[in-house]
């Protein structure tokens, strides 16, 4: 059987299965529609929030960025898993206690107001959307490569496929779908890792293989990749960061508050049963999560090494890495580079006209590479390799057999769907409930919600599909804005609600419009309006890049919770205290006991 | 709030306290301020900054979540809030 026919079989496989479950558990109970998790146990309820909670960037971009990047693509790992202590402590236990079922609605209670619901449900929207757009750009990538066509049509693929899956209903509130989706993502993620650290090290758990040593000398893997990079001119994979130390705190900073305020998250704890399980399901969440997270230095890393030695035989040989037959020849490449040059999303280029590939870093500034390359006749990097196809062209580079590289395929599809359906689900309550029903038209029919709902994710799915074919960066880039809009708007107005009773109104939305505004005006400066190209407008700030103090606009979430925070405490000190209510409800929503079925009619 | 009320609400903020200063330690001390001088240190085959920035700090999450829910499962009872 082909390559194509084994992945289209394993694709449509996992397909039929998650349908399977979603019609069994249909069957079984109606209310699991509404509420995700009440009644499962905790561990379960935690690798179906792991497979809500890993997308397309964990899946597919992330790995690729670390492997590019080394030691400095921790801000990922440890960004998209510390939110996780905040959430579990500072606002899982006590959102559950209030006992609502969406972000907007306890905006709307504890603040006392439908504008403070109105600016949550914008803010919900900005980040959930940014979110989707680096959804699809995983997407496109996965189905340009799987169904051999170009990264656009790949996209357009992927929209048809994401819509008709969130439309296709409540899917992502059943538990159990995710539950199975998990389990394919995260053996889809693992078993590559498995092979090639067996291959590399000889141990067959990546995360000690990256800390052994590198198969049949006594160096390690680590100390092997060091050294083969920067000879060739790269930084030293284990210390090197692209960003300056406080760009990588705050980038930090933004990923983990972000993560304790993105809606689809904060969800699924609102519905476990009791305040004491919210606790504990943020804790089951994180190891299935830190599962897929540990495992992904070690897929960067060996990836590198990988990559490095195909196009490059003296890697393995220990050989002169600037001889002239270390390098391959064009002709003789492995059919993985065929087959990704198809997507355009790995370029060869023969600068010096030898027929062989050099890859190096051309641009770097050690004179020693550059007289070295410059004696051997390279001149200039002849590769290029877009960082998101790294997790999914790994299997390939090394050889594994072609149901393993099936199964990857099905295992992004997995995250990538089950985060934007769990996401285009979001938007669509806020929309169509949190906006239409209870604030503009309150007589409106439960069809025509419905309906609304559906207009307003068929809307989301083109808006983000169309900036997908341009995305602002690669996937986990994107998605890393989306995570500072909500860390510079949601989170904020949260831990006030909660842990300062004080905080009224007027503090809140100014807080929250604030926040959000600095970060948008900060991103879109570089990125253009609303991300579209040449709309960027950097020259009104003096035209310099990450003109505030250096900072990337990716990790610029941090500064505006920062601004969030300050506004609505000095906003809330000059306008009246919050009713005597307000407070006492504050006080309540800090002890356990008494907590409550979640109220709240929530259609889905 | 009563004084009881008081008290529970004090030892759960030094709780949370406690924990976010390991949290923090971890993370954005022993993984990226410090993580050049603890470079020098080697754990296996990890230099010990790049091991805490890339596969340390996430165990120590997971741990200190489940030590936490602990813990605070403690301080309910002790104040006599817990959930029936």
């Amino acid at each position: 059987m082909s390559l194509q026919a084994v992945t289209y079989l394993i694709v449509g496989a996992t397909f039929a299965l998650y349908i399977g479950i979603a019609i069994w558990a249909r069957a079984g109970s109606t209310s699991e529609f509404y509420v995700a998790g009440s009644g499962v146990h905790p561990v379960l309820n935690g690798m179906a929030t792991g497979a809500d909670w890993m997308s397309a960037a964990s899946f597919i971009s992330m790995a690729g960025l670390i492997s590019n990047m080394g030691y400095g693509g921790a801000l990922f790992l440890m960004g998209w898993t510390g939110g996780y202590v905040l959430l579990a402590m500072l606002l899982a236990p006590y959102l559950r206690k209030f006992g609502k079922y969406t972000v907007p609605q306890f905006v709307g209670d504890r603040y006392y107001s439908k504008g403070a619901s109105s600016v949550a449900v914008i803010c919900l929207i900005a980040a959930s959307v940014t979110y989707i757009i680096g959804q699809m750009t995983g997407v496109g990538v996965a189905f340009s490569r799987f169904l051999g066509v170009s990264n656009a049509t790949g996209v357009f693929v992927g929209m048809a496929i994401v819509f008709m899956y969130a439309v296709f209903g409540g899917m992502k509130g059943i538990t159990y779908t995710q539950v199975a989706q998990y389990c394919v993502l995260i053996v889809a993620y693992t078993i590559p890792a498995i092979f090639i650290s067996m291959h590399l090290t000889g141990n067959p758990i990546p995360q000690l293989g990256l800390g052994g040593n590198f198969v049949g000398t006594d160096m390690t893997l680590l100390s092997k990749l060091d050294q083969v990079v920067t000879e060739l001119g790269f930084g030293k994979y284990t210390e090197t960061t692209r960003l300056s130390t406080l760009n990588m705190f705050v980038y930090t900073v933004s990923l983990m508050i972000g993560t304790a305020g993105l809606p689809h998250v904060i969800i699924r704890f609102f519905t476990v049963p009791k305040v004491k399980d919210a606790r504990m399901s943020a804790g089951w969440a994180l190891v299935f999560i830190a599962i897929l997270y540990t495992t992904a230095p070690a897929v960067a890393a060996m990836a590198r090494l990988n990559l490095q030695a195909t196009v490059n035989k003296a890697v393995v040989t220990g050989g002169d890495l600037f001889a002239e037959e270390a390098s391959i020849k064009y002709d003789e490449r492995p059919d993985w580079m065929k087959r990704w040059e198809v997507t355009g999303l790995l370029k060869f280029a023969d600068k010096n006209g030898d027929g062989r590939i050099q890859y190096y870093n051309d641009k770097t500034k050690n004179a020693d590479v550059l007289a070295k390359a410059e004696a051997a006749g390279w001149k200039g990097s002849e590769l290029t390799v877009n960082s998101d196809i790294i997790v999914l062209a790994n299997p390939e580079i090394a050889f594994l057999p072609d149901w393993v590289i099936g199964l990857v395929a099905a295992g992004g599809l997995a995250a990538a769907l089950s985060t934007a359906a769990g996401l285009l689900l979001a938007i669509s309550s806020a929309i169509s409930h949190d906006l239409l029903k209870d604030m503009w038209m309150p007589d409106l029919s439960e069809k025509g919600e419905l309906l609304a709902g559906k207009i307003a994710m068929a809307f989301s799915i083109v808006v983000a599909g169309y900036l997908g074919l341009n995305p602002p960066g690669f996937a986990a880039g994107t998605v890393a804005i989306a995570f500072g809009l909500a860390a510079s708007s949601i989170f904020p107005c949260l831990m006030m609600g909660i842990f300062n009773k004080k905080m009224n109104k007027e503090g809140a939305i100014a807080g929250m419009i604030c926040g959000l505004g600095v970060t948008m005006l900060y991103v879109f400066a570089h990125k253009g309006l609303f991300f579209i190209k040449g709309t960027e407008f950097l020259g009104l700030f003096g035209g310099k890049e990450n003109f505030f103090l250096g900072i990337e606009p990716n990790a610029f979430g941090t500064i505006g919770a920062i601004v969030n925070f300050v506004v609505a405490y000095l906003v809330s000190k000059v306008t009246p205290d919050p009713p005597e209510h307000i407070q006492h409800l504050v006080e309540n929503v800090r002890i356990p006991r008494g907590a409550k079925a979640v109220d709240g009619s929530h259609a889905h | 709030m009563d004084k009881s009320g008081k008290a529970y609400w004090k030892a759960v903020l030094t709780l949370v306290a406690q924990v976010l200063v390991v949290w923090f330690v971890v993370s954005y001390g022993a993984g990226i301020l410090f993580a050049p001088e603890l470079n020098s240190i080697k754990l296996g085959g990890y230099p010990l900054g790049f091991w805490f920035a890339q596969q340390g700090s996430m165990y120590i999450f997971v741990a200190l979540i489940f030590i936490y829910a602990k813990l605070m499962g403690n301080i309910d009872r002790k104040f006599d809030v817990h959930e029936e």
